[in-house]
């Protein structure tokens, strides 16, 4: 084919290459068919698959979880009828306009905008961010129908947690939450990713989360591409979660919490026989129902600068120094090494030991003081005799054998276990001998011991027994039996005669005799000063300086039933602390006087705990402007929490120079009522 | 003559042997769009109908031009063609952001669907023009070359990657049917492969840039811009043998196929009508094509071959473009399948270009067409 162009040869090259042309459409749409063919047969199955798994969503029902009962059965923790709202940030088409549109319809202000938008901010894309729950059905339906221009945002009706005695409970049962980004790495499961979801965060809630949790139910739904659901094919239900039957005494828990009233402070109440933790409440608290839609940033702002540490879990994370209040165990460990109880010391007001004088609280003397005396009137110079001659060793061991600076086997998160000092403890913290005034301080409860509330009580239940009371948190339907503690003798109904007679015979606590006729309760009242007599005078002046007020008691005190303790920080001495302790014993044996009383205080203190926290948020939020810092997310609050209660009770990083000197009090030397 | 059936003369001059085709194809993309209203004639379906019967008048009308008049106006068409582009481009920069469309108040046009025809006129009147002994030299290629690079390079700047390689395609098969020599092409071709990786890093924008990564990988982001493709091909793969049934298509009435009424209306058609569907609408435009491609062949002179010729590539670039893409065969360009995706524009062009080969195949019939 010589290319001599012509229209001719033109022609005939158009003719070959529309040939072409058409061979090559003829070709495409042969390809097109077997494609197509391939995709409709071969791999039909394979895409009717994908397309059924399109249309029909598996949605998880959040399980009920399950209640957690108080020993009597009543819910310390339940479930109710819930509207609520959250938002699925991976659906979210515009993130403002969205928030802008779900403020306006809730009604929210400035800062639970910004909560919410930090909430989306700080969850993965596909996690469930809480919006707002508790929701009433008006704004739940305005909502509802608002829906088309709200893409990712989920209404529905769900059940939330719900604490009826709220802040009477708050650190001991926790609080519940949308699992964080952290907690789903932990547990990929996508029961975690489920709106609705709540796990628990912290307290008993945190520790028997498994438990409580239940199996979630499954609901078969087919949704469009954009989730919304057109109908329901099938749906199985959940299996709610067990429920956890706790050992405390909801009313006793909630009076004791109340009764605290306006105190920081916390009051433990154990079963001699059983062990039982009838109450562990730790006051100021937060309100356990308002954290579990995430913890606002007024509140947070306004529980974290409370200087009372509204956040801490005084019974297990405080730690304070017990004061006069380990007498009767260090008179029970003079006992123990032989001392007989008749043993006597003249007190004329301090302890000449060398050349240096150690004063009793008492200035003016406690004349001759024999062992009762000793703890009944608290004489610090008894202590101060017998400790020289019998060694702190023995005062050491036998703090030990009490439970004190014990960590006991309880499920809760953060047990602090506190300091019995000794001189091989001492040497090998300080790399200093022990001195003769560090015994001094220890026989006092002052110096370097520290410890927290539950295990006062539990010293308090062991010396009123004599057995190894080991406290429980979990009703289990067993009854424990306690071995001996193998006191000798009649020791153990020495100790109770004369912690008898620190309320009810010539001692140091005669207003704490409980208004009921055939009940005795035996104590022994602690200060616990916390600076140095230059600083402070212990009583009034800036709160931080005041003494602790410290009280253990057992009742009735010839049959111990029940043993509590009491502390109330910077009360400003024990008159703060065994009042309290009063009113709770008074409540096991008559709820209704003791209601009584605690209906009169809380009229003064302007309404109960869950009252005075509502009207002090108000307030607050009023105050504060829009420029809080955000609240941490749970599990770092718990770890932040934890980290300042430690450096608050850290022991001190120098060792102590010298004996304390008890602060003399003339009011109370006069009638006999201190320490 | 013997004839089965007798009609009026102007009546039996209109190819009813392409017209019938059509429009069953546009009746069953009409069903198609009911359905994917949720059973509904509108939106989609009525509208779809009614530009198919004013289209279809247009084309007619179209069909009765002279050729002398299609050759004189093949310029200024053009001209206006590249001028409205120019325009587009003027005011998309105005407003600030890529502008597509002139919105003219009664209508939005869109006129860089307009030259898809209108680039195959310009070079068929050309090459008309061009003196036999000039096609083997670069008389023959540079003119046509500015002609095809200055709307493509206007449409690329909008940007319109489809669009742009439509008309290049366009061009291109009138180029190669006016008999340039074969191993321009072939050089064309071993340019085009050097060019298209060029191209990709350093000419398409980011969007585009996905686009053909996630059609060469559709899994790598299956709810992101993947996500298109594996659900068409799902519409698709799960439709059968048979389909699911007329309105129980679950992946275009629960939303899950995007644009089931215009780019991926065929998946919309395969879910519910199977493969047989599919075949049917295959066989369609292989009438159509193959019917044009045989109006080419019988016209006498050059003009009208080329003409015929490019507006038959025109169609076949839209419709196999489109069917590769929502087959995962080809990535996601934007192109609507002729008479069955709903929208004005395209519906426009291909109407055009089947006016444009009733036109020549009535040049074709008349004795002395060539007047």
């Amino acid at each position: 084919m010589e290319p001599r162009l012509s229209s001719n040869s033109l022609k005939e090259t158009f003719d070959r290459r529309s040939f072409v042309l058409g061979a090559v459409q003829g070709g495409v749409g042969l390809l097109l068919a077997a494609r197509m063919g391939y995709i409709a047969v071969a791999e039909n199955e394979k895409y009717k698959m994908e397309a059924e798994s399109n249309r029909v969503n598996l949605s998880l029902i959040p399980p009920r979880r399950g209640w957690i009962l108080d020993r009597n059965g009543s819910p310390l923790a339940s479930n109710r009828s819930d509207f609520r709202v959250d938002i699925i940030p991976e659906r979210l088409h515009d993130r403002d306009a969205t928030v802008d549109l779900l403020a306006k319809v809730l009604a929210f202000d400035d800062l639970e905008r910004k909560d919410l938008i930090e909430r989306i901010e700080n969850a993965s894309s596909f996690q469930v961010v809480p919006v707002a729950s508790g929701l009433d059905f008006e704004k739940y339906a305005a909502l509802t129908v608002r829906l088309p221009e709200l893409p990712g945002v989920l209404p529905q009706q769900s059940y939330a947690r719900y604490y009826p005695t709220g802040t009477s409970v708050g650190h001991l049962i926790g609080y519940v939450g949308a699992p964080s980004r952290e907690e789903y790495v932990l547990e990929p499961k996508p029961l975690l990713l489920t709106p609705g979801f709540k796990m628990g965060k912290n307290g008993i809630e945190k520790q028997f989360e498994q438990e409580l949790r239940g199996v979630p139910g499954a609901r078969r739904v087919e949704v469009t591409a954009t989730g919304r659901r057109v109908r329901d094919l099938e749906t199985r239900e959940d299996v709610p979660g067990n429920p956890i039957r706790l050992t405390i005494d909801g009313p006793l828990q909630d009076y004791a919490a109340r009764r605290i009233g306006l105190e920081s402070g916390s009051v433990v109440v154990i079963d001699c026989l059983t062990g039982d933790l009838l109450c562990m409440a730790s006051m100021p608290s937060f309100d356990p129902n308002s954290f579990s839609d995430g913890i606002g940033r007024v509140e947070y702002s306004m529980l974290s600068e409370n200087d009372r540490v509204p956040l801490r879990n005084k019974v297990l994370q405080g730690l304070y120094p017990p004061g006069s209040t380990v007498k009767p165990m260090v008179a029970m460990a003079f006992l123990e090494a032989g001392l007989s109880p008749d043993a006597s010391v003249s007190c004329n007001g301090g302890l000449r030991v060398g050349n240096r004088v150690f004063h009793c609280w008492n200035r003016r003397g406690h004349g001759r003081v024999d062992m009762a005396k000793g703890i009944y009137q608290s004489c610090d110079v008894y202590f101060y005799h017998f400790a020289q001659q019998l060694g702190m060793n023995v005062i050491s061991d036998m703090a030990r054998r009490c439970g004190l600076g014990q960590e006991f086997p309880l499920p809760v998160a953060s047990q602090f276990y506190g300091t019995v000092p000794d001189p091989a403890w001492k040497l090998k913290k300080y790399g200093r001998e022990w001195q003769a005034f560090d015994t001094v301080n220890a026989t006092i409860g002052q110096g370097y011991m520290l410890f927290n509330p539950l295990q006062l009580a539990v010293y308090s239940a062991r010396i009123a027994t004599g057995r190894t009371v080991m406290p429980r948190l979990i009703l289990d339907g067993k009854t424990p039996k306690f071995s001996s503690m193998n006191f000798h003798g009649d020791h153990v109904q020495v100790i109770q005669n004369a912690m008898s007679d620190v309320i009810n015979g010539p001692g140091t606590a005669g207003r704490a005799r409980l208004p009921i006729d055939d009940v005795l309760m035996a104590g022994k009242t602690g200060t616990a000063q916390v600076v140095s007599l230059a600083i402070s005078n212990g009583k009034s002046g800036p709160w931080k300086y005041r003494d602790h007020g410290l009280f253990i008691s057992f009742a009735p005190f010839n049959n111990p039933r029940y043993a509590c303790a009491v502390v109330i920080e910077h009360g400003g001495g024990s008159g703060s602390a065994y009042p309290i302790a009063r009113d709770v014993m008074t409540f096991l044996f008559d709820p209704a006087k003791a209601l009584d009383a605690l209906h009169g205080f809380e009229k003064q203190w302007g309404g109960t705990a869950q009252q005075r926290l509502a009207q002090s948020y108000a307030a607050y939020a009023a105050a504060a402007g829009v420029d809080l810092p955000p609240a941490p997310p749970p599990f770092k609050l718990a770890e932040k929490v934890d980290a300042e209660a430690r450096a608050a009770t850290a022991e001190p990083d120098t060792p102590v120079t010298d004996a304390l000197v008890p602060r003399e009090d003339p009011v109370a030397s006069a009638n006999g009522n201190l320490t | 003559m013997k004839r089965a059936v007798t009609l009026p003369a102007p009546l039996a001059q209109i190819p009813w042997q392409v017209i019938l085709p059509i429009a069953l194809l546009v009746a069953f993309g009409g069903a198609v769009l009911y359905s994917a209203a949720g059973g509904s004639m509108s939106p989609y379906a009525t509208s779809h109908l009614l530009r198919f019967v004013v289209t279809l008048s247009m084309a007619i009308v179209m069909s009765f031009f002279p050729m002398n008049l299609a050759k004189l106006a093949a310029l200024p068409i053009y001209a206006a063609v590249v001028l409205l582009l120019m325009l587009v481009e003027t005011l998309g920069a105005i407003g600030g952001g890529s502008q597509r469309w002139l919105n003219l108040g009664f209508m939005v046009l869109q006129p860089s669907e307009f030259m898809k025809p209108a680039i195959v006129l310009v070079l068929a009147w050309f090459y008309h023009g061009l003196p036999v002994g000039m096609i083997g030299t670069w008389r023959a290629i540079v003119p046509a070359a500015g002609l095809i690079g200055l709307p493509m390079l206007l449409v690329l700047l909008q940007p319109d990657l489809g669009t742009a390689l439509a008309i290049a395609f366009g061009g291109a098969v009138v180029m190669f049917l006016a008999g340039l020599p074969g191993k321009w092409f072939a050089g064309g071709a071993a340019a085009a492969l050097v060019a298209i990786p060029l191209a990709y890093f350093f000419g398409l924008q980011d969007y585009q840039r996905r686009r053909v990564t996630t059609f060469l990988d559709p899994e790598s982001d299956p709810l992101g811009a993947g996500y298109h493709i594996t659900q068409s091909k799902i519409a698709i793969g799960s439709g059968g043998l048979f389909g699911k049934g007329f309105g129980h298509g679950s992946q275009s009435s629960l939303d899950y196929l995007p644009e089931p009424h215009t780019d991926f209306v065929f998946a919309t058609m395969a879910e519910e009508w199977g493969l047989v569907g599919g075949l049917f609408v295959l066989l369609i435009f292989g009438l159509v094509l193959r019917w044009g491609l045989t109006v080419a062949r019988d016209a006498d002179d050059r003009f009208s071959r080329l003409l015929a010729g490019g507006m038959v590539a025109t169609i076949f670039f839209y419709a196999a473009v489109n069917l590769m893409m929502v087959m995962g065969m080809a990535p996601v360009v934007g192109i609507p399948l002729p008479f069955m995706s709903h929208g004005g524009s395209s519906m426009l062009t291909n109407m055009i270009c089947v006016g444009t080969l009733m036109m020549v195949d009535r040049w074709n019939k008349q004795p002395g067409g060539k007047n």
